[in-house]
């Protein structure tokens, strides 16, 4: 399918970050008419995934990068990828498990969200070189979903 | 963000205005626990009537101060999570350690 439309940007890694880019997210996926519940789904994954980056991918170092790319296809799927180029995960798999956190601050739930408000979620990260997350979900059209 | 401390004895409800994400948890945090040694509190409320997003971040300042209050012999609460809020927080099991109420009134009743 074709992308419709795709927006792509750079922040720095800091805490303050989080928001903007959940909200900017959110912003774009409106495109989509998709309701408000879906909608907060959305800012949920990408704060996730965002936070991973600061805190996991970066150790909380503020002069880093963390790259965010949205597309929405013909076919109302929205397509994200959040990616950072800090240390890597080692392993991906223990990561992925529920209430698996390298710290103890927050609670280990980031990828459990990401599976379960997304259709697809890819990890894809090497240690020393970064991680990118690879998030679809695809939206049907509303009458559609009325009459489904 | 903003917060609202009330002291009823030994308990400590706190309101919390915003969205509980990694920059709010971090201030959260230092906040309450200067509270919790300050005044030696016992149990905790959180209000999170005007919270309007929650994730990981917000979700584990919450498990952090369950375990503080659970270790003094405390009890904690969660009261006013709108519905959003409240799907996150059940997603997360959380209810199942801290007991979540509509109200702060419901909690002085029981």
């Amino acid at each position: 399918m074709n992308i419709k439309n795709y927006v792509r940007f750079e922040f720095q890694s800091i805490a303050e970050n989080v928001s903007f880019a959940r909200s900017s997210v959110a912003a774009f996926a409106t495109q989509l008419d998709c309701t408000l519940d879906e909608i907060e789904e959305i800012k949920l994954v990408v704060s996730e995934a965002v936070s991973n980056s600061i805190i996991h991918g970066y150790d909380n170092r503020a002069n880093e990068k963390v790259e965010i790319m949205v597309a929405i296809r013909d076919d109302r799927t929205l397509e994200m990828i959040i990616k950072d180029y800090g240390k890597g995960i080692e392993d991906i798999i223990r990561a992925m498990e529920p209430a698996y956190s390298t710290d103890g601050s927050r609670m280990g739930m980031g990828f459990t969200f990401m599976k379960s408000f997304m259709d697809e979620m890819e990890v894809i990260s090497r240690p020393g070189e970064g991680t990118s997350v690879q998030m679809k979900r695809s939206f049907l059209v509303r009458d559609q979903e009325a009459y489904a | 963000m903003s917060l609202d401390f009330k002291l009823i004895r030994n308990t400590l409800i706190v309101k919390v205005k915003g969205e509980l994400d990694l920059l709010i948890a971090e201030k959260l945090r230092e906040e309450i626990d200067r509270k919790l040694i300050d005044h030696q509190i016992k149990n905790l409320i959180l209000n999170l009537e005007k919270v309007t997003f929650i994730d990981s971040s917000g979700l584990g300042l919450i498990i952090g101060r369950y375990k503080k209050i659970s270790a003094l012999n405390g009890k904690m609460y969660i009261v006013g999570a709108k519905p959003a809020i409240e799907k996150i927080l059940f997603f997360s099991g959380i209810n199942k350690l801290v007991p979540i109420y509509r109200g702060e009134q419901d909690i002085i009743n029981i």
